[in-house]
């Protein structure tokens, strides 16, 4: 267990000296606000526009749902980025995948210590986003303070789905070529569509609505905005399960995708290795 | 003159071997990369995905508009709907503006494929020539710096039209998507001259990457959401101009992207220069297009200039080959 534990530590010190080490702190800060801060005010002017040309009166409801998933939406694309990538930065960018491998660690606490300070950051633009949409844009948000708790353990387990997921995809990048990308981009985007993440299930067709009721995140999601935006108008058609039905939801899920995560990894890993695939590059 | 110097000197020599190292940089592009059948599920349909989201968000709004409209009581923008007649009118309103948004997104969402090949394939491709140990085989070699970074943007440009497609039939066909084109010479026009703009200024990119080092990876990652909003890329960059005070400087940065005023102009040409009320655009087609091409003209030759001054300074503080920095 210690070797796990130091293994995590060393790897979560490794990943931040990664992220941070190319320039000053503050630069580095303004890099990790200014980004999701953007990500924020695309859809404050989708919101805007369509407000100019289609409804004058405003939805501040509506805004509210989106403005808050949006923000904890941060989670999902950089620690979900911050786990897959670590096989195809090592491999491909870096090329110390073949040392680390070898190295008498187990890789798949190597890979949650390097997405932790992923995480970290991501904390700190969260809280950003949700504070700046507060005080200028009006985002009505209220956590009462016997809700916390509750609070605490659902971010909890959402990060712990998201991370069992990175290591999903990490397993399969094992066998993939460089597709980061591709991943960083598209993965993310399947629960962006399916999770209610800015829009609620409603609008989906029936058989989308299914796959985001399929999708734990998408319960991490709910229970998130109800403790956050409490009183909302917008239809989430998840009105019929209570908050421990859905915390319940998220543990199941929690230890499923653990055990789905280490499956597919082991899976990737050994058909990495029969095939020769653990340090291939693919630059093209 | 020796034969081998006066051959070099030769202008059909020099021609001949520069468009060979355009062909022989596109080369692995095209083809490297069809040959690793994943990329197509990773880097053209996946996308589609976080597209889909943008698309949806429009068709939340407009539903939740038409319902106001609809509700008790009706309601026809800021006050009770009048009459049938007036309930009506605003219904067509909305759905026509929430189809021309979803054609918004649609249209930015292709050109995030280009932005984001020209970001990543071009802007950072010297910095990971260099990182491979590829860098110093492209400077010995006898071609044209500018040769290698046309081919790899030819390259590009080829290989991310697969995504830029896909994005278009997803448009068209899964979101019922309705483009009218009047003038299908204009378009391509337009489109041509962003693409040649987007990508020069990807090779002005590609050389400041060099002398920027470990932070060209952050700086692309910065210049995605960023762009993507002060750009327009999935509403009119008119919009921006409905804020008073930051909104205008915001969109006037963003236009120094060649892909805002493309987008404005494609968009203008697709969807009517009257759609959203004619009042989000920001100039019409045809000085945009000049817009465009004076763009196109300025990036290459920043480029040119740009490379040739980082490969003087790289070599001079012998950074050429010193990888991680």
């Amino acid at each position: 267990m210690s070797t796990y534990w130091r293994t995590f530590k060393t790897a979560a010190w490794l990943g931040w000296e990664m992220d941070s080490n190319w320039t000053e702190p503050w630069l580095f800060v303004l890099y990790s606000v200014i980004k999701p801060v953007a990500g924020a005010f695309i859809l404050v002017l989708m919101y805007i526009v369509f407000v100019a040309i289609g409804r004058p009166q405003g939805d501040p409801d509506a805004f509210s749902y989106m403005y808050v998933g949006n923000s904890f939406f941060i989670f999902v694309a950089s620690v979900l980025f911050g786990t897959f990538q670590v096989i195809q930065s090592d491999r491909e960018w870096y090329q110390t995948i073949r040392y680390v491998y070898i190295s008498p660690i187990s890789y798949y606490v190597y890979i949650l210590g390097r997405a932790a300070s992923k995480i970290a950051v991501s904390v700190f633009a969260v809280a950003i986003t949700l504070v700046f949409g507060v005080m200028f844009l009006g985002v009505r948000l209220h956590l009462a303070l016997t809700d916390v708790p509750l609070f605490l353990v659902s971010t909890a387990l959402g990060l712990s789905v998201l991370l069992a997921i990175g290591i999903c995809l990490g397993g399969i990048s094992f066998l993939t070529a460089k597709h980061t990308h591709g991943l960083a981009e598209g993965i993310p985007g399947l629960f962006y569509v399916f999770c209610g993440v800015l829009f609620p299930l409603s609008v989906l067709p029936n058989w989308g609505q299914a796959v985001g009721r399929a999708i734990p995140l998408t319960y991490w999601f709910d229970i998130t905005r109800r403790l956050l935006t409490e009183g909302s108008t917008v239809n989430t058609t998840l009105g019929g399960y209570d908050a421990p039905t859905i915390l319940l939801f998220l543990v199941v899920s929690s230890v499923g995708f653990f055990g789905l995560s280490v499956l597919i990894y082991k899976i990737g890993e050994y058909f990495a290795r029969k095939a020769g695939k653990i340090d291939m590059t693919t630059s093209y | 003159m020796s034969v081998a110097t006066d051959r070099r000197t030769d202008l059909k020599y020099r021609v001949g071997l520069n468009l060979r190292a355009v062909v022989g940089r596109s080369y692995p592009r095209i083809v490297g990369a069809n040959r690793e059948p994943s990329w197509i599920f990773f880097e053209a349909f996946l996308p589609l995905l976080g597209i889909a989201a943008y698309v949806f968000i429009y068709q939340f709004f407009g539903l939740q508009a038409t319902a106001a409209i609809l509700g008790n009581p009706p309601m026809c923008g800021d006050h009770v709907c009048a009459s049938v007649a007036e309930q009506n009118q605003y219904l067509a309103a909305v759905n026509a503006n929430t189809n021309a948004l979803i054609a918004s997104v649609v249209l930015g969402g292709t050109m995030v494929a280009f932005w984001l090949n020209v970001l990543w394939s071009m802007a950072s491709q010297l910095y990971w020539e260099k990182e491979i140990g590829n860098l110093q085989l492209y400077m010995m070699a006898p071609m044209n710096r500018m040769a290698l970074l046309g081919g790899m943007a030819v390259g590009g440009m080829v290989m991310t039209s697969m995504r830029a497609v896909s994005t278009l039939v997803a448009g068209i066909f899964v979101f019922g998507v309705i483009f009218q084109v009047a003038n299908p010479l204009l378009l391509l026009a337009v489109f041509f001259a962003t693409l040649i703009a987007l990508y020069g200024l990807g090779m002005m990119f590609a050389s400041l990457y060099l002398l920027w080092g470990r932070e060209a990876w952050n700086l692309s990652a910065l210049m995605e959401e960023p762009i993507f909003f002060s750009s327009g890329f999935y509403f009119p960059l008119g919009g921006l101009f409905r804020i008073p005070g930051w909104g205008p400087a915001v969109a006037i940065a963003g236009s120094f992207i060649p892909a805002s005023i493309g987008l404005d102009a494609l968009r203008q040409l697709t969807l009517g220069s009257t759609a959203f009320g004619g009042s989000l655009w920001i100039f019409n087609v045809t000085t945009e297009l000049e817009i465009l091409v004076g763009m196109a003209v300025l990036f290459l030759i920043l480029a040119r200039y740009c490379l040739a001054y980082l490969e003087t300074l790289a070599k001079r503080e012998g950074k050429l080959t010193s990888r991680h920095q």
